[in-house]
């Protein structure tokens, strides 16, 4: 028999018995379906999230205070970082900025973060201000839509003026336009709005439209309140070029060290770079695809097994053919080429299918993402398709082997006498 | 003369658990080609063992076995199918049609083992009217009558042109009247192709029209009748 007779007949044979075949065709379709949706929106989180922290600039730099290891609080090197960890401060920032000493550095922008309440004529929203330097929009590359940045001289004069993301000015005014020139109170004292910032939408850390910003000095002395004067709590550093960042982050180690007076292989600062956060977050979302990916694996697994059991069925019923058709000349391969097309039909078809009903999912999934403002497009991989379909058709082969190679195994007078 | 078949000292015993259950006990005769044939004896003689070891569906426990010049007893299960395909055609009591299939796709089967696609349908088409059932071609087995199912099996049978056409009780499960039809179709065949016949039956009609009967009991060939009854046609 050649093979695409035996694929008739197996479509054939499938057809006879509808209902069970569409039955066992559903439990492939659905763990199919699963993967596909799953690795589409495992891949749409890695996408989304990888792509705004590109957003933020490649040749950018964080530096905060506490080391990476040792374990900033209750681990074992605890007791000694916590008693001499030195906070990062004002001081800190303007010798990084140095260009004798950090020659790869372009900008530096010191900042000081908190928390706290803005109201306007009864509307009032809680949201996150940030103490900056007039470097801080070039840096993280903010545009206002209207009126302007902070500049030398608000900081100079430790004015009461500020920048507002447009998402705050939304809750506190209704609108983004027109509200240049208003003055509303944070913590209950009054500010002069003098900007209104270009709408970014949802970053990696946060949304960075719902913010204030106000001068360095201003946050520093009426707003936030630190333990020592100058700390700062991140300092955003940008380097001449993106192949300049390692140079830059070894530079700015070593100034900081100096000033620190860190011991030999101890950090009390932490130097991030973009790079540095896209593998955290890549081996996360990473895990998470998989973690999804596996669990809808299982599901595909369980269908492989239902293809099986009614395969075993389908050989037991169909003893007396079996024994017919050994009688009529068919040999063993002939006998276990048949029912093998049969359970790798039924999951290609559940297969093809699949992949038709997951697309259809990671597409619904990604317009409820959109019409919920979220920017996330779930993305179907050429890699889960080709991973799906092959793993089902593995499946139907592995799963159909051995109810193939009982039915070829059959003695043909005992199949024939089988009732 | 041209023997098609020769068993020697054929035995088939079956093991079940402690008892062993003699079906053949050495049974030894030769068969010319063309001969018309029938095997008779009491129920659980072993006639249908003797017919499924002939029809290379089973091999003898010992003995020797020669089919149309192959010797069968040491083959693989392979051969044993390929044999089954070239040389032997079998019709049996139930018919054993598939029921999916149109009595031409029934007929079309032991081609499609055979590996022959070209001119398959014809051939199919060419037997099935051979046994008067032209009009038939595309019904599917409960559409038809069981005298006519049964000639779909006999064009089955006939279809890769066998040496050999075993029927085990043919007419078994078949009015006297159709029965005769079926029969009297066989006979035809084996005038017409020159195609031996084997035939197992309870039934003395059927018996008086063939050649050559073998009586079996318990086994053995019936020493009381004297191995055969020889009949000049
Ligand atoms: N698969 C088997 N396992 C065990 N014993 C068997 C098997 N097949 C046949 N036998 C035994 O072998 C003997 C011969 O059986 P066989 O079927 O050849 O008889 P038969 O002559 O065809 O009878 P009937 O006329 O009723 O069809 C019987 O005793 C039967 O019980
Ligand atoms: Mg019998």
């Amino acid at each position: 028999m050649t093979f695409g007779q035996a694929i008739l007949e197996a479509l054939e044979s499938l057809n006879g018995n509808k209902m069970r075949s569409g039955l066992t065709v559903l439990g492939i379709v659905i763990g199919v379906a699963a993967v596909i949706a799953m690795l589409a929106v495992g891949n749409g989180a890695q996408a989304t999230i990888t792509g705004s922290i590109s957003d933020i600039g490649t040749n950018l730099l964080f530096v905060f205070s506490g080391g990476m290891e040792g374990g900033p609080r209750g681990g074992p090197g605890g007791g000694r970082s916590g008693n001499n960890d030195r906070p990062l401060t004002l001081g800190d920032a303007e010798a990084i900025a140095d260009p004798f000493a950090a020659p790869s550095v372009e900008l530096v922008a010191p900042v000081i973060q908190g928390n706290g309440a803005l109201t306007f004529s009864g509307e009032n929203t809680t949201t996150s201000i940030s103490g900056i330097t007039p470097a801080y929009f070039t840096v993280r590359n903010m545009q206002v839509a209207e009126g302007e940045v902070i500049n030398e001289e608000h900081i100079l004069g430790r004015m009461s003026v500020v920048v507002l993301g447009p998402e705050t000015a939304v809750n506190l005014f209704g609108h983004a336009d027109g509200i240049v020139g208003e003055t509303i109170r944070i913590e209950g004292q009054p500010f002069r709005v003098i900007g209104v910032l270009v709408e970014k939408g949802g970053g990696a850390f946060g949304s960075e439209d719902n913010a204030a910003y106000v001068p360095f000095t201003t946050a520093q002395a009426r707003l936030i309140k630190r333990g020592a004067l100058d700390e700062v709590d991140v300092i955003f550093v940008q380097a001449i070029s993106a192949e300049a960042v390692p140079l830059a982050v070894e530079e700015i180690s070593n100034v900081i060290r100096a000033r620190h007076r860190t011991p030999i292989g101890y950090d009390d600062f932490t130097v991030f770079t973009q790079q540095d956060f896209l593998s955290t977050f890549e081996t996360i979302t990473g895990v998470l695809t998989i973690f999804l990916g596996g669990i809808a694996g299982i599901s595909l697994l369980v269908g492989g097994i239902g293809i099986m059991n009614i395969m075993l069925v389908s050989v037991t019923e169909r003893t007396r053919e079996i024994g017919l058709r050994k009688a009529l000349g068919a040999r063993k391969r002939d006998i276990l080429l048949q029912f093998l097309t049969e359970s790798s039909l039924l999951s290609l078809i559940g297969g093809i299918i699949g992949i038709m009903f997951g697309w259809f999912i990671a597409f619904v999934v990604g317009q409820v993402a959109a019409a919920t403002g979220n920017d996330f497009v779930p993305v179907v991989g050429v890699d889960a398709i080709l991973l799906s379909t092959g793993f089902s058709a593995v499946i139907g082969l592995f799963f159909g082997i051995y109810p193939a190679s009982r039915a070829a195994n059959l003695e043909p007078v005992e199949a024939l006498r089988y009732e | 003369m041209d023997r098609v078949i020769e068993a020697r000292g054929l035995t088939k015993t079956y093991k079940m658990g402690e008892i062993e259950v003699h079906a053949l006990r050495g049974v030894s005769f030769e068969i010319e080609r063309g001969e018309v044939l029938s095997i008779m004896g009491p129920s659980g003689s072993g006639k249908s063992t003797m017919m499924n070891t002939l029809g290379c569906l089973d091999r003898p426990t010992s003995g020797e076995y020669i089919l149309d010049g192959e010797s069968v007893a040491e083959m693989t299960d392979d051969q044993l199918a390929s044999v089954r395909n070239r040389k032997v055609g079998f019709v049996f009591q139930s018919f054993n049609l598939l029921s999916r299939l149109t009595a031409l796709g029934n007929v079309e089967l032991p081609l499609r083992y055979a590996g022959i696609a070209e001119g398959r349908r014809e051939k199919a088409r060419a037997a099935l009217e051979a046994v008067g059932l032209q009009d038939r071609m595309t019904h599917r087995p409960y559409e038809l009558s069981g005298g006519q199912q049964q000639r779909v099996a006999v064009a089955r049978a006939l279809v890769n042109n066998p040496a050999i056409i075993m029927a085990d009780e043919p007419t078994g499960n078949l009015d006297s009247k159709v029965g005769r039809e079926i029969m009297n179709l066989l006979l035809n065949l084996n005038k017409e192709l020159g195609t031996t016949l084997i035939i197992v039956t309870h039934d003395p009609n059927i018996a008086a029209q063939t050649q050559r009967v073998i009586r079996l009991r318990d086994g053995e060939l019936d020493p009381e009748n004297n191995e055969t009854i020889v009949r000049k046609k």
